[in-house]
């Protein structure tokens, strides 16, 4: 069984959302940043928000249709929803927030759902407190259970742990993939946070400005991002644009000069032309400084560069350096030391060719 | 002092409370969560006793059911007499009368209510019905009190529309403020000022409960949102 939505919607004069995609069982991530649609894309498979065009089915079964004047009011869905705020009902014990959804079943058919989900979370010892009297982690596994005591054909969570510990996180999620072994409904799971879609995914969709920008595994989608505002999220600090000067079909690379600058790197090859403007982006950390000309190294770009200013933030220095252009370097405080660093020092900076990533520039805006 | 008014006043008052909860609770629901563009009107209908003078409020229910209108006939042919200066006309002007002191704390508790969890509601498989007796209701139960009180109390101490449209019957529309402005018309200030006195405690009461239920909103006229 499959969820697959393809629908528009316009919320605001510049922002409309328009996806295209379909997610098999198993957890998918949908990733991207705040105010680029995620929250509104499950209201609408929720059928909280009426979409504007489109069709949204779990497997045969069409949960709206706009051909087909078809919208299936939201309590016959059958789908599971963890809201961000949890939204647990504050008056209700937590076995009285769980027995919530199983209203059909007769009293002790649900009473024993209840009691096994309770179980099965690990929170059978808080079921007869009031969700303010819980720990926010216990309350994360009362929504969840909620959810899906129901049997949901299809469960959303939107942005559930991001307020917990890792530890916890990381065994909240546990329990849901062993909920899910032997049920296999696809999960959405949207975040914000890159960590999240590395520990949790099979999939990732990333989103940004109502559209979808790239699908696939995390390692593809994030360790290689082809468009400038997800490197970015990724934690690509550096952009350039360059023109290619010259490529190596032997080598699988090409060098670029940095547009504005003198300065020449070697990136990977991909199919330009010779003289053709691209962009191109290196993580902060990714970006080795030397205090002196360092010789027999395998990496390919030595650049001399002039720090021009150093700040610290937390456990790390964060180093402004200019190499032709302005480069943003991350290292620690005891590397800064052992080097001498400070401003004005003239230092050489080392990147492995494999380090730059080709950006496409994006201009995705809204319409 | 008229027990024969207090004791009508109390009946009056409990039948007033009882039918306003039944009609005020929809008319708050729906003035609450509808999103009619043209709401605002009825809302104004439903507010218009408050800033309206009880005769001019009296007078317009007195036509609305005298032995001309249509609703005052209808009841004639039903019941066998009219309308007018009966008791059942009184319950009815005082419905109409309180309609804003019941409909307003409850329509004010509705919208505290978390979307989201009325959202959840509906998600979980919840109707709308069943949405709004599970968790509405029971998270807005101090605006429902509130409202059931202030209808019960402003009824209490209605005067101008009862003698409107209920006259001055002994034991059928003499209520206890119009016993105490009989008295006063009588001369008889002693007997006027222990009904009055009685009237006061009632109303001190009555207030001390609702504010004491509802310490965070102003009860008569609180403003939205």
């Amino acid at each position: 069984m499959q969820l697959s939505v393809n629908l528009k919607k316009r919320l605001s004069a510049n922002f409309a959302l328009d996806v295209k995609f379909s997610i098999p069982p198993g957890v998918t991530m949908l990733f991207g940043a705040s105010g680029s649609g995620k929250t509104t894309l499950l209201r609408c498979v929720a059928g909280l928000i009426r979409p504007d065009s489109g069709q949204i089915k779990i497997g045969e079964r069409i949960l709206f249709d706009s051909d087909a004047r078809a919208d299936v009011p939201v309590p016959q869905r059958k789908i599971g929803l963890l809201f961000q705020s949890l939204a647990l009902f504050p008056h209700l014990s937590v076995a009285k927030n769980i027995e919530y959804g199983l209203d059909g079943l007769d009293r002790s058919q649900a009473r024993r759902r209840t009691e096994d989900i309770l179980k099965s979370f690990r929170i059978s010892g808080v079921r007869k407190h009031r969700p303010n009297e819980i720990s926010s982690g216990e309350r994360q596994r009362v929504a969840l259970a909620r959810a899906l005591v129901t049997d949901p054909r299809v469960l959303m969570l939107d942005e559930p742990l991001s307020a917990l510990d890792y530890p916890t996180q990381s065994q909240i999620i546990d329990d849901l993939r062993a909920w899910n072994a032997d049920r296999d409904i696809p999960i959405l799971y949207v975040t914000h946070s890159q960590r999240e879609v590395f520990a949790l995914g099979e999939r990732v969709i990333s989103l940004e400005n109502g559209r979808i920008l790239s699908q696939g595994t995390p390692q593809h989608v994030l360790e290689a991002p082809t468009h400038e505002s997800l490197a970015q999220l990724a934690g690509f600090e550096n952009f350039f644009d360059a023109a290619v000067v010259s490529i190596n079909h032997d080598s699988g690379t090409m060098l670029c000069r940095l547009e504005g600058a003198a300065t020449q790197v070697e990136v990977p090859l991909s199919r330009v032309e010779i003289g053709s403007k691209i962009r191109i982006a290196i993580r902060a950390g990714d970006i080795i400084i030397a205090g002196e000309f360092p010789r027999a190294l395998s990496a390919r770009n030595v650049v001399p560069a002039k720090i021009i200013s150093l700040k610290r933030e937390g456990a790390m220095i964060i180093a402004e350096i200019d190499a032709g252009k302005t480069f943003e370097v991350h290292l620690t405080p005891g590397a800064c030391e052992s080097l001498a660093l400070k401003p004005e020092r003239q230092v050489w900076l080392v990147i492995k060719t494999h380090s730059w990533r080709l950006v496409v520039r994006t201009t995705v805006s809204a319409g | 002092m008229d027990w024969l008014a207090i004791l009508l006043s109390l009946k009056l008052s409990s039948l007033v409370c009882g039918f306003l909860l039944i009609i005020g609770t929809p008319i708050a629901y729906w003035v609450t969560f509808s999103t009619w563009r043209w709401k605002f009107l009825i809302e104004s209908v439903v507010a218009l006793p408050i800033v309206l003078p009880p005769t001019v409020l009296g007078f317009y229910i007195l036509v609305a059911i005298g032995s001309q209108s249509p609703i005052g006939r209808a009841w004639a042919v039903w019941s066998g007499h009219g309308l007018a200066f009966t008791f059942e006309g009184l319950v009815i002007a005082s419905i109409l009368y309180s309609l804003p002191f019941a409909v307003q704390p409850m329509a004010v508790a509705f919208s505290q209510v978390d979307r989201q969890l009325m959202e959840a509601s509906s998600v979980l498989g919840a109707s709308t019905l069943r949405t709004f007796i599970r968790v509405i209701l029971p998270l807005s139960i101090n605006g429902v009190i509130t409202g059931a009180v202030l209808s019960f109390a402003h009824t209490m101490g209605e005067f101008g529309v009862v003698l409107m449209v209920g006259g001055n019957i002994p034991g059928v529309t003499r209520t206890v403020s119009i016993a105490i402005y009989d008295e006063v018309q009588g001369l008889d200030y002693a007997a006027a000022n222990k009904t009055a006195l009685l009237l006061l405690l009632f109303s001190f009461v009555v207030l001390s409960i609702v504010y004491g239920i509802n310490r965070k909103s102003w009860a008569v006229w609180p403003l939205r949102r």
